[in-house]
């Protein structure tokens, strides 16, 4: 780019000449040259939320198991999370989903004991890859299509893995009262619910706080039973009358 | 036919009537209007012993408080530490700990702050109970 200057003479001393391509011009360009914009946005890698920690419930939003709440088992690239139902407990099998469409609740699932290395396999890209050609409709399926199309096989390594991960984690679950069927129930918003207003993370409550919230859970464990006796009489009350 | 004609009994603003605060930096919290200084405001103090329901002195508008139920009889203009003594002796905090008003607020913060694992314990907790009370109904339906 740059032409080679030249000394030159001048009298006594000699002086540097830049090459004449390199002179100012005289006019002004009468048309302003278009500078490209600069970007300045960089590609990060992404980080899951703080929520999104494995071992956390999550409520599905979207897709063919919305509403279900589900286990975390890893945080894939992306945006991208691996849940598993377990599947012997609401049907949800081993899955990718979209961080975006998932609420994270503040109730963890130990995942001890949970084969790590094969959570690991798991999460490759190419273990939830499709068999293009297998999965290609053929032109005699098309001809077909009056006829019930075939049952999809569900391949026996894939239900081989769901059982080695979920066994160790339905084990954990089973150790808390009322977890299992807590997966079990899917998640509805009924009259006057405002997910905006719920609580989903206990960081917003101060330790000792949660504590108490606990105690109060207990309390009205026992409550039910004081209550029905309470309930019961002046249901008698009313009808020896 | 005759007919008693009662003068309906307000709850008034007057001094010594205890307020629930319900805007502000106090929201929640009770105090004892000391001082009426117009129509829309007035002077309130709120000296409980307990942390969570202390209001300090300062005016504040009618449209920020709810009339409670509780009164004390004080005269006007009182310090602090003198509305204490009469606050002590009205058993002001205990009254109010024990209203249904009260009682039902905390209610409601505390399911407010379930997480959601509580809320489905809880609404286990509640059919339980609804069964209960539903089968010994039909037990006395039938036996009577």
């Amino acid at each position: 780019m740059s032409q080679p200057s030249t000394q030159k003479k001048f009298g006594k001393s000699t002086r540097e000449v830049p090459h004449p391509s390199q002179k100012v011009q005289k006019w002004y360009p009468a048309t302003d040259e278009s500078k490209p914009k600069k970007v300045r946005k960089t590609l990060r890698p992404w980080a899951p939320r703080d929520s999104l920690t494995p071992g956390t419930v999550l409520i599905l939003l979207a897709g063919r198991f919305r509403g279900k709440r589900v286990v975390l088992l890893k945080t894939l690239d992306q945006g991208v999370l691996l849940v598993t139902g377990p599947f012997k407990i609401n049907g949800v099998p081993l899955r990718r989903v979209n961080s975006r469409y998932v609420i994270a609740t503040s109730q963890k699932i130990d995942l001890a004991g949970v084969d790590q290395a094969k959570i690991d396999e798991v999460s490759e890209p190419k273990y939830f890859a499709r068999d293009a050609a297998k999965d290609k409709a053929s032109e005699e399926a098309f001809f077909k299509q009056g006829e019930q199309p075939q049952k999809k096989e569900i391949s026996s390594s894939r239900a081989a893995d769901q059982k080695t991960i979920d066994k160790a984690l339905i084990a954990n679950i089973k150790k808390v009262d009322q977890l299992a069927s807590y997966l079990a129930s899917s998640f509805s918003l009924r009259k006057g619910d405002k997910p905006h207003e719920m609580k989903w993370e206990n960081s917003q409550i101060a330790d000792g706080e949660s504590r108490e919230l606990g105690m109060a859970l207990c309390q009205l464990h026992l409550d039910v039973e004081a209550s029905v006796t309470l309930i019961l009489a002046s249901v008698i009350e009313v009808f020896s009358q | 036919m005759s007919a008693t004609v009662e003068s309906p009994s307000w709850r008034t603003v007057e001094v010594g009537r205890l307020v629930l605060i319900n805007n502000g930096p106090y929201a929640g919290r009770i105090a004892a209007i000391v001082e009426i200084i117009s129509e829309k405001r007035v002077l309130v103090d709120g000296p409980s012993s307990d942390e969570k329901l202390v209001v300090p002195k300062g005016a504040i508008a009618l449209s920020d408080v709810f009339l409670t139920d509780l009164n004390l009889e004080i005269p006007r203009a009182l310090r602090t530490s003198t509305l204490k003594q009469f606050w002590e002796k009205g058993e002001i905090d205990n009254k109010w700990k024990e209203s249904k008003w009260f009682q039902r607020a905390q209610r409601t913060e505390r399911r407010k702050a379930l997480t959601d694992f509580q809320r489905f314990q809880l609404l286990r907790a509640k059919k339980q109970q609804r069964y209960e009370v539903r089968k010994a109904l039909a037990k006395v339906k039938a036996a009577a």
